[in-house]
């Protein structure tokens, strides 16, 4: 009883930082609409500022206080710089190339705080007064983390008094409800905006710094807080300060309970959690569904590539297809991996574009289909076809049951559900050491016979994703894949006249997975290794990257985009040492270049 | 007109304390255009929408000729004949005109899950016999999300007749558009019903267009069926009167 009441406050502890970040979260994106994917690099930031604050002030309780508070003011002062600069510029943006942006964020910060702080991990040594406890039963409980317990609810009855008792708060609650409406009345919104931000990062600063006597100041920070956070944003409501509490309470807890009880399934209990939540409430414990409303983008007529563009495509593909007899083994490896990225940007593509359910998550698919050949390869001593084909049904079964909760979402609840799952995988690849060899991944996945020539592999994958991605093509021009795009197009329509929506998504859904799938396993045995990476969220962006370089709108877009796109990293991999650095800028310039994404402003120009 | 095609019996519907709709029931026949009429929060939307499917009866049977189909997802109830036209256009803006009847087409004659032959070569003909029918045939290869709003009604139009219904339930047709494209729409309507003979129901604020193009009114008022007959004698019922013109106060342009 003692040993549960223990885990259930050391919960309640973490809840406390946890809701910190989700409430800063929360409140961005109920009043500008834009999911920050920076804000657990915020909090990451705030960690690294306040142990270096706090290694400069007396380590007293006021010191602390005066370090916590400063930390707060600082991530406050570089939010507002962020709003400025960035996001301002956003707002109108598609909401997809609003999270690319913000994750450009993430990679320069990445960068940034390793450059600064280096790559050990920061701990933050404990003075005394804070080495004291209190006792429980027969166990010490740290008197620190009733403080943590008891700044939760402080914020949140402070963040209730600025949101209904100031005139700010009044704006920041009608903003919430009514942007267009707010602006239409007179009110700044440049002005409102800044300071919600500010806000939001302020409070991420102060989590992170509150943090700190818990752990460490580290570089896995930032990605570890923001899935969280999404996951508690989500279930709580989007844009609800006291949905955020409440579900940071639960998860908190649950997770807790989870370490202690099922330690292997902590991860899949918050998962559960959120999936039953959006199953019995789309919209979060205490959101609203009305104030997700935004402009649907116009989508753009789909016509049949041009008799010139199919010719272009057959000279490529033979070029492609003669490759190997001249160009060099490097050469290969690298168009190897180009026509992998090409069949998984087409199947993200595939439920992206016509299937209207843009994913966060992608590397999910791609990660189940390398763990499946890798391990059907290495485990079961399966030949080459039956692991890849192992890994297609895996993929697209496991698809198929997660799609059954996504496809009655839509939008950002869609993207973070997904990303929520890969996360899932990820951690289940890291932490499961006795089948996947957790960070040492599995090691000779080689194809055996021929096939171990990379030339005849590199035909094969050739062949495999060139087919793959056509025939996804094919499907798209068929009536199933103009179904699904009815669906997109208008759902009260396409129910009118007798199509079932949900069937038509998750069967598109289960096939993109198959597709990732395949492209993943291919990639296992091109690359003789599965590692955790391979569902990383990197891997996500890098094909939703490769879908908005080409654009959404075109059917080859994804097919040209994961060329340029794959021929771009290898490039910067090799020639700059700072490469997350380099590719947050240029996803960030990208973005805001092109608010409208590429394939728009190519429109634009032809009109 | 004694075929009878759609009858309702005795529809209930409260949101809430508020009852929406009280006992309301009548029947529309094959051929005729039945108009629904009745001042703002009469319940017309929410008697409409207990016949389309999207929302479910508190009480009383919708029968589609003799079949009950109250409470039947919007899917099915289309699957049954019934097509539909919408207050605000809703058609596919990534295809064509003659690709969105091709689309309704498809889904008619269950082919939609068709996985192979490419959409826009199948169903070809009968697409274009339906936009000749709307007068639509000429605008076939243009994209629907650039139509003006009377093309998109007439699109709309031919996209209902795709499923060979037996009922179509129109919301609010003209509205939107200007005065001489409602009345043109009506008559192609009226025209189209005639033919096949179709069963019409609408509900329409325009009253040169009620009282020009429908065969019988129905009028509600506060959730209850007031009157119904011939627009000589909706046009002559007291009560109607009293509702519309009210006791001195006015009300919009009615």
């Amino acid at each position: 009883m003692t040993f549960l009441l223990l885990q259930a406050l050391t919960g309640l502890a973490s809840a406390a930082t946890l809701f910190l970040v989700a409430a800063g979260l929360t409140v961005i994106f109920g009043v500008t609409r834009v999911v920050n994917f920076s804000h657990g690099s915020l909090y990451m930031l705030g960690a690294y500022i306040g142990w270096t604050v706090l290694g400069h002030l007396p380590r007293t309780p006021w010191g602390f206080a005066l370090g916590v508070a400063a930390t707060a003011v600082a991530l406050a002062v570089l939010g507002s710089l962020l709003e400025m600069t960035l996001l301002r510029r956003l707002y109108r943006a598609p909401e997809l190339l609003q999270l690319l942006a913000t994750f450009g964020v993430v990679l320069i910060v990445q960068d940034a705080a390793q450059a600064i702080w280096g790559t050990e991990d920061l701990p933050l040594p404990r003075p005394p007064w804070m080495r004291g406890f209190i006792v429980i039963g027969a166990e010490r409980f740290p008197s620190y983390d009733l403080l943590l317990i008891a700044a939760g609810p402080a914020v949140l009855a402070a963040l209730w008094l600025l949101l209904h008792r100031t005139r700010w708060g009044t704006l920041v609650r009608a903003a919430t409800q009514d942007r267009a409406m707010l602006a239409a009345l007179g009110v700044n919104q440049r002005l409102l905006f800044t300071s919600v931000f500010a806000l939001g990062a302020g409070l991420a600063g102060l989590g992170g710094a509150l943090g700190l006597p818990l752990g460490s100041a580290n570089l896995q920070l930032d990605l570890s807080v923001i899935t969280d956070a999404f996951v508690v944003v989500v279930v709580g409501g989007l844009g609800s300060v006291p949905g955020a509490f409440l579900a940071s309470v639960l998860i908190g807890v649950l997770q807790a309970a989870g370490v202690a009880l099922v330690p292997k399934a902590t991860l899949v209990i918050v998962f559960v959690v959120m999936a039953v939540t959006l199953v019995l409430r789309p919209h979060g414990l205490l959101g609203r569904g009305g104030t997700l409303a935004r402009e649907a983008e116009a989508p753009a007529l789909v016509v049949p590539a041009t008799l010139a563009a199919r010719w272009l495509g057959l000279a490529a593909l033979a070029v492609l297809a003669a490759a190997p007899l001249f160009a060099g083994p490097f050469a290969v490896a690298v168009l190897t991996e180009a026509m992998i990225a090409v069949l998984f940007a087409a199947s993200l593509h595939f439920m992206m574009g016509p299937g209207g359910m843009a994913s966060f998550g992608h590397a999910a698919w791609f990660g189940i289909g390398a763990y499946g050949a890798g391990l059907a390869a290495t485990l079961l001593a399966w030949p080459l076809p039956l692991a890849l084909l192992g890994a297609v049904l895996t993929a697209g079964v496991v698809a198929a049951l997660f799609g059954w909760f996504v496809v009655r979402l839509s939008g950002v609840y869609l993207a973070m559900l997904t990303l929520a799952f890969a996360q899932i995988v990820w951690a289940v690849a890291q932490q499961w050491t006795d089948v996947t060899g957790g960070d040492n991944g599995i090691l000779s996945v080689w194809p055996s016979g021929m096939l171990a020539d990379p030339r005849a592999f590199y035909w094969l994958t050739l062949a495999l994703c060139t087919g793959g991605a056509l025939l996804l093509r094919r499907v798209l021009f068929a009536p199933a894949g103009y179904a699904l795009r009815a669906a997109r197009d208008s759902a009260l329509r396409a129910e009118a006249i007798g199509l079932n929506a949900a069937h038509l998504r998750l069967a598109a859904f289960a096939l993109a997975g198959a597709a990732a799938g395949l492209a993943g396993g291919l990639d296992a045995f091109s690359k003789g290794s599965v590692f955790p990476t391979y569902v990383s969220i990197g891997r996500s962006v890098d094909a939703l990257l490769m879908v908005l370089l080409g654009g959404v709108q075109t059917m080859a877009g994804p097919i040209v985009g994961a060329m340029v796109y794959t021929g771009l990293y290898d490039l910067l991999l090799q020639t700059v040492a700072l490469w997350r650095l380099v590719l947050g800028l240029a996803i960030v310039t990208l973005v805001l270049a092109f608010p409208q994404g590429i394939a728009g402003a190519l429109r634009r120009g032809q009109a | 007109m004694s075929d009878t095609v759609l009858t309702a019996q005795d529809l209930a519907k409260s949101f809430g304390g508020v009852r929406a709709v009280r006992g309301v029931s009548f029947a529309v026949a094959a051929g005729e255009m039945l108009a629904l009429i009745g001042p703002n929060g009469a319940g017309k939307s929410t008697c409409f929408n207990m016949l389309n499917g999207q929302l479910r009866p508190d009480g009383g049977r919708v029968l589609l000729r003799g079949q009950n189909i109250a409470g039947l997802p919007p899917r099915r109830i289309c699957r049954l004949g019934v097509g539909r036209t919408f207050q605000i256009t809703a058609t596919f803006a990534s295809m064509t005109v003659r690709e969105n009847v091709q689309m309704a087409l498809l889904s008619h004659h269950g082919e939609a899950w068709r996985l192979w032959r490419p959409a826009r070569t199948q169903r070809i003909a009968e697409a274009q016999a339906l936009l000749e029918q709307t007068g639509m045939a000429a605008q076939a290869g243009r994209a629907a999300c650039v139509l003006a709003y009377g093309d998109l009604k007439r699109l709309e139009l031919a996209m209902a007749l795709a499923g060979n219904p037996s009922l179509l339930l129109m919301d609010e047709p003209t509205a939107g558009m200007a005065p001489d494209g409602r009345t043109a729409l009506m008559a192609l309507t009226r025209r189209l019903a005639a033919e096949r003979g179709l069963a019409v129901l609408f509900t329409e604020h325009d009253m040169d267009i009620v009282f020009g193009v429908a065969d019988r009114i129905l009028v509600l008022d506060r959730g209850e069926l007031i009157a119904q007959g011939s627009p000589a004698a909706i046009r002559a019922d007291a009560r109607v009167r009293a509702v519309y013109l009210g006791s001195g106060a006015t009300s919009g342009g009615h």
